[in-house]
């Protein structure tokens, strides 16, 4: 229940990002997601795209460092309080969020949250558990 | 100002006869008392008695810092540790410092010889030495500081950094001298600006840099900004420290090096042949008085020419020319002497970092910089993609280098492809100073 995520490692420098989009477009890829963390000297952009192995192969042949990670997809209940029940019941369970950003699609009448925990197995049992949907790969790669 | 008229002045003829009569009795004693020099004497065909004319010494094999790697920590130790009463370190090629000691008398030794260098700058009893070179490991702080004292100076053992208490201190206590690095008195310099201090209302008079190259640009520049005369004075670890070789103010064209306590040569780098007075070559030395670390024909790296004309200061010693590059990939940052390859050994020994990296050393202001880029590892990105992963390996990245080189390093994690991929060594440094 797992979705895989593709994270590139990028020097704060002009026209680093631009280069990334630049060929994902070339390679017919669709970015369905993205989220960028940035210090002063460098940034990681991490994405969630149709096709995982096509972007793989076309980030390594362009000399990109990159790592393929699993995330959770959780569905956020579209009211006040939606994502604070989530932390909520992870925090109890001593699970830890390393990062989070949100998904651009809703699914249904929820919104959508992408997590990366530290006990990534543990977190969706908890959440499942707690009665929250976890979402699939497949339900975000495509459109 | 000559501090041992005698020495310092004596004719050629008397002082090569002393030359060779210390020269004779330094290899007898190293081929006896140290197994490294018994062995390499006996290799090159030397039998105990050889040296008959100071001509012989380039029969004699030379000393390499990877000799002195070699026989880490103590192994060069001509005498028993119950004689040595002090040991520094510097640079080594690797991880491992190269490890210099010293008898007492050695430690007399290169008090009188600071106290020579300092005189050359015009240092008396009654001056007040401000003393900014690093103490601790490094030579060039207790080197300055026994030759001050040595002179009846009064020497204040500030060491390096702290800009604005060095000029306080400069105000209020009247500093005569100061000591340091050369581009650590640019600097000085700059803060007086910023802080509004007027040089021309101290009493600093000369100057005495070394530890690092710099020009005759640099000394035009210092003399003006400080209202001071600059000195350049040589030195290294592994034949004394500070106090092998001065200029002096009359000529300030040549640096003296103190031959009754050092023979110079100048030889071809690739070939190893001894090259005629005034041709351009690798310096190399060999110690004729020291006790505890005596050195055979050590190549130092730095290259120069050795030049013979008589000076107008009254010294008979033959001066050798500012030093004007090296002969290895040394670095020079704030006066700290760093091998790429020390730097490639700290990052191999952090976990997740891959041997891709370059170093980039500037000049800002006046202090150099150093920043390290290295490639971000696949493993360790394969393993997180965190921020906080990559930043605490930056961090302990900084951390290694000032722990165990002693410079403080910007470090930038880059892309794969923003390094070249060539196994030279040149590619790997970028040194973007103008000195």
């Amino acid at each position: 229940m797992k979705v895989e995520q593709i994270s590139i490692f990028l020097e704060n420098r002009p026209g680093g990002l631009e280069e990334v989009t630049r060929i994902l477009k070339d390679a017919g890829i669709n970015i369905r997601t993205l989220t960028l963390a940035d210090t002063s000297d460098f940034g990681i952009l991490r994405m969630i795209v149709n096709d995982v192995d096509a972007t793989s192969r076309v980030l390594k042949e362009n000399g990109f460092r990159f790592s393929r990670t699993n995330v959770v997809a959780v569905e956020v209940p579209d009211r006040p309080g939606g994502l604070h029940g989530i932390l909520a019941a992870l925090a109890g369970s001593g699970v830890n969020v390393e990062y989070m950003y949100a998904f651009v699609e809703r699914s249904g009448q929820n919104a959508v949250m992408i997590f990366r925990f530290d006990a990534p197995d543990k977190a969706i049992e908890v959440l499942r558990q707690n009665g929250l949907t976890v979402l699939p790969g497949e339900r975000l790669y495509t459109s | 100002m000559i501090w041992n008229e005698e020495y310092e002045t004596l004719p050629r003829e008397a002082l090569e006869a002393l030359q060779l009569k210390r020269l004779r009795s330094l290899v007898e004693r190293v081929y006896g008392t140290v197994p490294f020099y018994r062995n390499k004497l006996e290799k090159s065909g030397y039998r105990l008695g050889d040296i008959h004319s100071l001509q012989d010494l380039a029969s004699l094999p030379f000393t390499t810092k990877i000799d002195l790697r070699d026989t880490y920590p103590f192994g060069m130790f001509a005498v028993p540790m119950e004689r040595v009463v002090r040991i520094h370190a510097s640079s080594g090629t690797t991880g491992k410092p190269v490890v210099v000691g010293y008898t007492r008398r050695d430690v007399d030794t290169w008090a009188e010889l600071m106290a020579r260098t300092l005189s050359c700058g015009g240092t008396t009893k009654g001056d007040i030495v401000q003393n900014a070179y690093g103490y601790g490991l490094f030579t060039g702080g207790l080197g300055a500081h026994y030759g001050a004292e040595k002179i009846g100076a009064a020497v204040i053992p500030i060491s390096g950094g702290n800009s604005k208490r060095q000029i306080m201190l400069m105000q209020d206590f009247g500093s005569t001298i100061l000591t340091s690095t050369p581009s650590y008195a640019l600097n000085l310099a700059e803060v007086m600006a910023e802080e509004g201090v007027d040089p021309s209302t101290l009493k600093l008079k000369c100057g005495l840099f070394g530890a690092e190259p710099w020009s005759e640009a640099m000394r035009k520049e210092i003399e003006k900004k400080l209202h001071i005369n600059a000195i350049d004075i040589y030195g290294l670890s592994e034949v004394i420290g500070p106090g092998v070789a001065s200029e002096c103010l009359e000529e300030k064209h040549g640096l003296h090096v103190f031959e009754d306590h050092f023979i110079p040569e100048i030889i071809d780098p690739e070939t190893g042949k001894a090259l005629p007075y005034g041709e351009l070559g690798e310096l190399v030395f060999t110690t004729i008085t020291k006790e505890a670390f005596p050195v055979i024909r050590y190549r130092t790296r730095d290259i120069s020419r050795l030049i013979p004309e008589p000076c107008s200061c009254g010294r008979t010693h033959i001066r050798m020319e500012r030093i004007s590059g090296r002969t290895d990939d040394m670095l020079i940052i704030r006066g700290v002497n760093v091998f790429p390859s020390q730097i490639e050994a700290i990052l191999l020994a952090i976990k997740g970092v891959e041997p891709h990296y370059q170093l980039i050393v500037d000049r800002a202001g006046n202090l150099d910089t150093l920043e390290i880029q290295v490639e971000v590892g696949e493993q360790v990105f394969a393993n997180a993609d965190e921020v906080k992963v990559l930043q605490n390996m930056e961090r302990r990245i900084v951390k290694d280098i000032k722990d165990y080189l002693g410079v403080s390093a910007k470090v930038k994690l880059v892309e794969p492809k923003t390094l070249q991929r060539s196994e030279g060594k040149a590619s790997r440094v970028l040194d973007k100073r103008r000195i």
